[in-house]
């Protein structure tokens, strides 16, 4: 017998369904990418913020701070932060449609085997392709930083 | 050939979640070995464990043909009707069946559906013909003229069967009790969408904090849902309608009085 931790009482998913994406297709994925990349971004604005700031203590203070971002791994942050602006923006933008019913086809009558309009090619694509832009801005990136 | 990986010829193993809460035994997970053709399906294959090997598995099921919405249960961790499942088409030597996510656990495979039923019933899931009054059956009859096109706004999700999959799927209900669900909000659009429903009020139910504005299409349930309801694109086109993108046109349906008095009908 193979005992396993019992769920909770309302046997929610919570984060641990939430931390695997991988099992509803590329709606799924999307939806993951975009909170993750938002938040993200959230952390890196706040830390942006936090870092033009330092310019009131004098060019000394903003010039030793600026040097971290001068580093590899600072490089790699600021690729990665490329990527997910680009990721966050082009998929945002698909989102906004979305949300607003334009683009998900009309309702009819489902036939079997069903595929529902709302995770259409249209959508789809448009999610291929914010992911496409998105490694497409970063190897720029990435040629821009490590670039002679 | 290697067994493991490959389909067995005739045999599976089903992987059977074990949970009863009322008995010192743990959560745990019962294996059998049960014998398969092109056509059985994963219900087909508990109720045969039940009949030569446990019968005190507990799981819930009618109609055997996608219709009552019972036999919903994470099958290879997916939420799926057991009994609209096949074996194989599933392509593992080992199915894992287990209960439902985002519902409470009775026992086993067992879920309990009262809030999933409860988010139903706040969305007020009926006709409305005048200002919060159901049809008015009390003396006189009325017959309501709708179109095909009338009728295509609504129908595809008036197939749902309340098997609960969407729910189970949904990364918000699997956070937020308060939230509906996308059960009980692709339903409020089924209405809503209904020439025949005259509620103003409909739209405000789910206006809230905990309500349609925390779906992010991540369009699981219109991925699981088996009946091809697509709840997702129920909630998005709800969704149009409150953010005033599309606007409210709907033209009532014709409302004939049916007379009904049997002196006047008979010759
Ligand atoms: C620094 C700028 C930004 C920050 C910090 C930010 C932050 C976030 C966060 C934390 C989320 C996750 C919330 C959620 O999962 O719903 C999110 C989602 C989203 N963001 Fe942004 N965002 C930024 C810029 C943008 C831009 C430029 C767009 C549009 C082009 C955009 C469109 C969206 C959309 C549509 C969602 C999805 C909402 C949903 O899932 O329902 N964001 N953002
Ligand atoms: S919308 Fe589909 S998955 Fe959800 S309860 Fe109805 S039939 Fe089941
Ligand atoms: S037994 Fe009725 S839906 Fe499966």
């Amino acid at each position: 017998m193979e005992e396993i931790e019992q769920p909770s009482r309302n046997n929610l998913e919570g984060l641990k369904g939430w931390l695997n994406p991988s099992r509803y297709g590329w709606e799924r994925i999307s939806y993951w990418f975009q909170r993750l990349t938002g938040v993200f971004l959230l952390l890196y604005f706040i830390g942006h913020v936090y870092e033009t700031s330092t310019i009131v203590n004098g060019q000394n203070a903003w010039e030793s701070f600026l040097e971290l971002t001068q580093t590899v791994w600072g490089h790699l942050f600021l690729i990665l932060v490329i990527g997910a602006c680009t990721f966050h923006s082009a998929n945002g933008i698909r989102l906004i449609f979305t949300h607003s019913g334009i683009g998900l086809g009309t309702p009819g009558r489902p036939d079997y085997p069903y595929s529902p309009s709302s995770l259409n090619y249209r959508q789809k694509s448009g999610i291929w392709i914010a992911l496409i832009l998105s490694a497409a801005a970063m190897y720029y990136g990435f040629n821009i930083l490590f670039g002679e | 050939m290697n067994n493991t990986d490959s389909i067995n010829e005739d045999k599976i193993v089903l992987k059977v979640y074990r949970e009863n809460r009322g008995q010192k035994s743990g959560a745990h997970y019962d294996r059998f070995e049960v014998p398969y053709k092109k056509w059985t399906t994963v219900l087909d294959a508990l109720l045969y464990v039940k009949s030569y090997n446990d019968p005190s598995i507990a799981i819930r099921y009618s109609c055997r043909m996608a219709m009552c919405g019972s036999c919903g249960m994470k099958i290879n961790g997916i939420p799926r009707l057991a009994c609209y499942t096949k074996i194989s088409e599933l392509e593992t030597s080992t199915i894992e069946c287990e209960p439902l996510s985002n519902f409470p656990i009775i026992r086993d495979l067992v879920t309990d559906f009262s809030l999933f039923f409860n988010h139903h019933k706040d969305i007020q899931p009926y006709i409305q013909s005048n200002e919060g009054v159901e049809t008015d059956t009390e003396k006189k009859t009325f017959s309501f003229y709708q179109s095909p096109e009338d009728v295509d706004r609504y129908l595809q999700f008036s197939y749902c069967i309340k098997c609960g999959l969407c729910n189970s799927a949904c990364p918000t209900a699997g956070t937020d009790l308060r939230f509906p669900g996308p059960q009980a909000l692709a339903q409020l659009y089924r209405y809503y969408a209904d020439t025949r429903d005259e509620s103003k009020k409909r739209l405000d139910i789910v206006d809230d904090r905990h309500g349609i504005w925390r779906c992010h299409f991540a369009g699981s349930c219109s991925k699981v849902c088996p009946k091809g309801v697509d709840p997702a694109l129920g909630i998005q086109l709800l969704r149009s309608y409150m953010l005033g993108i599309s606007k409210d046109n709907k033209e009532l349906a014709k409302k004939i009085e049916i007379n009904t008095d049997k002196d006047n009908n008979s010759n």
